[in-house]
């Protein structure tokens, strides 16, 4: 544009730039292709329709799966509300409870409150300091109209990763389907089905640096889950989803998995030690900071630190060269904290101190090293500045103060 | 609020011990909120120098960094009429930010409540004497 220089992006668990290969892969079906895949009389329609079906295979390639099995929608928001709504209400007459976390995204929580609204009763399972869920707990829920259990596989806010293993071997032995949206996991960790008795399973094309307004959900055919379809029409995607396929989407998210599945052991590796580096120095160089989620069950490319006695929107703000997002809800009309926070049991006003870092596929060696050392510098200055800080120093007990309300 | 946020005025601390000193605590780090002014105050009742640290976002650290340019200068009654509503003017905070502005107003006032205070004790005892 004018030449000023863009911030760094450290952002990746909000979104994913386009791989240059996906991009690739697109752009035939955004010019010369552009038949509609269900039109069954003419070449435009047969090579769109070829070109979704490859897309269809290379999605559940990634996750071992059928390509009978993989439902395109436009996004994992959109998979998320289908797998929960619609496995309730068909199932309704039998099963009217489901389990999911206190951790889940927004989408999920909101489509588990409508269903309540409908009559279904919901258990919201509480993490442990962690992140994680006690699998005890989980066992402990289970009542005998229990049709559905949710659990993300990864969290986008603190990275942690729950045992989907064994959750998916406590539903399979009581036969209860299992959901777990895998937004943020798949392409970054072996996701496999049928290994990890995964019954439905919500992909996002925007976080595997595929294109946006595109993604699937994954339903399994052996046993068979049926579920209510969300949007009627022509029956499109086996009547579960109607709606013209969008073709250049849909090709883009099958590119974006092949190429995920292909680099996931490099991007792994790379994105680890990055990753270590990034907390290694900041922590050597800064006392009183707090990762928050399980150091070892995670997924390493995100990593949300809260900085004792710095507010995390202030630090944002001097962090202005770089594209990141706190766990602070300054930027939000309330002035409560990130409930995935406050869900760990993180104090409030850590929970205000809080700062995402986001490492991805194209993140470099030396971006992260000038977040990190810009970083220092900030936290420091803004330490200066703060009362919290001073207290400390002098000593006092910060718990031990009577604070005004507002 | 960008100029203030990156170079905020009369940040530090006074002595909180001096007996012209005045000293306000407001705010809670669980709303993520917290704003310390300290006013030094001469013998003619004008503040002469002030003071402030805050935990808290861009909008409230240019708050009380506004908040300690205005106070310089004004008497005490004078400081007293600082309204929240013309700080957030001054800086154009969105009402999603009004809140900063309003512990700033809360801040000069705690401020000031202190230093007054400070002031009485004195006053009494010497009373008590004649």
């Amino acid at each position: 544009g004018d030449g000023a220089l863009r911030p760094l992006y450290m952002d990746v668990q909000a979104t994913t730039p386009l791989d240059p290969r996906v991009l690739d892969s697109m752009l035939p079906y955004l010019t010369a292709y552009y038949g509609n895949p269900h039109s069954r009389t003419h070449a435009y329609g047969w090579e769109s329709e070829a070109a979704v079906e490859k897309a269809r295979r290379q999605v559940a390639d990634l996750i071992g799966a059928d390509s009978r099995e993989i439902i395109f929608t436009s996004g994992a928001t959109e998979s998320n509300n289908m797998a929960i709504k619609g496995v309730a209400r068909f199932y309704k007459s039998r099963n009217k409870h489901i389990i999911t976390t206190q951790t889940e995204h927004k989408c999920v929580l909101d489509s588990c409150r409508s269903l309540e609204a409908e009559g279904f009763r919901v258990t919201y399972l509480p993490v442990q300091k962690n992140g994680l869920i006690d699998l005890k707990e989980l066992e402990a829920a289970f009542q005998p109209d229990t049709g559905l259990v949710s659990v993300m596989t990864v969290n986008n806010e603190i990275g942690v990763k729950q045992p989907i293993h064994d959750i998916g071997e406590i539903c399979r032995a009581r036969k209860v389907f299992f959901h777990t949206d895998a937004a943020q996991a798949i392409g970054k960790i072996p996701m496999d089905v049928n290994d990890m008795k995964i019954d439905l399973m919500s992909i996002s094309g925007h976080k595997i640096y595929g294109p946006k307004g595109v993604g699937a959900v994954y339903v399994r055919r052996r046993p068979r889950v049926r579920l209510e379809p969300l949007q009627s029409g022509g029956g499109q995607e086996r009547g579960l989803r109607s709606g013209t396929v969008p073709t250049p989407l849909a090709v883009g998210l099958g590119a974006a998995c092949e190429v995920a599945q292909q680099e996931m052991e490099y991007d792994h590796k790379r994105i680890s030690q990055l990753a270590e580096r990034l907390v290694t120095k900041i922590m050597s160089e800064v006392p009183d900071v707090v990762m928050n989620g399980d150091r070892e069950h995670r997924y390493p490319g995100c990593i949300n630190l809260s900085f004792a006695y710095v507010e995390g929107e202030s630090l944002l703000m001097a962090l202005k060269d770089v594209a990141l997002s706190s766990g602070s809800a300054c930027t939000s009309a309330s002035l409560e904290p990130s409930y995935v926070l406050r869900a760990i049991g993180t104090d409030e006003d850590l929970a205000h101190s809080s700062i995402r870092f986001g490492i991805g596929r194209f993140t470099t060696e030396e971006e992260v090293d000038y977040t990190v050392q810009k970083c220092i510098q900030h936290v420091k200055r803004l330490r200066e500045m703060s009362p919290l800080w001073e207290m400390v120093q002098d000593g006092i007990d910060l718990k031990s103060i009577k604070w005004t309300q507002h | 609020v960008v100029d203030h946020y990156e170079n905020p005025r009369n940040v530090g601390s006074l002595d909180r011990n001096a007996k012209n000193v005045g000293t306000g605590l407001v705010g809670a780090p669980a709303c993520g909120d917290v704003m310390k002014l300290q006013v030094e105050v001469d013998e003619n009742g004008r503040i002469v120098e002030a003071r402030f640290k805050t935990f808290g976002c861009g909008s409230a650290i240019a708050s009380s960094s506004l908040a300690t340019e205005w106070v310089k200068g004004k008497t005490v009654d004078e400081a007293l009429k600082i309204k929240n509503t013309d700080i957030a003017k001054e800086l154009c905070l969105p009402p999603v930010k009004l809140h900063c502005s309003m512990l700033a107003e809360d801040a000069i006032k705690a401020a000031l409540a202190d230093y007054k205070l400070k002031q009485h004790p004195k006053k009494e005892e010497s009373e008590q004497k004649a």
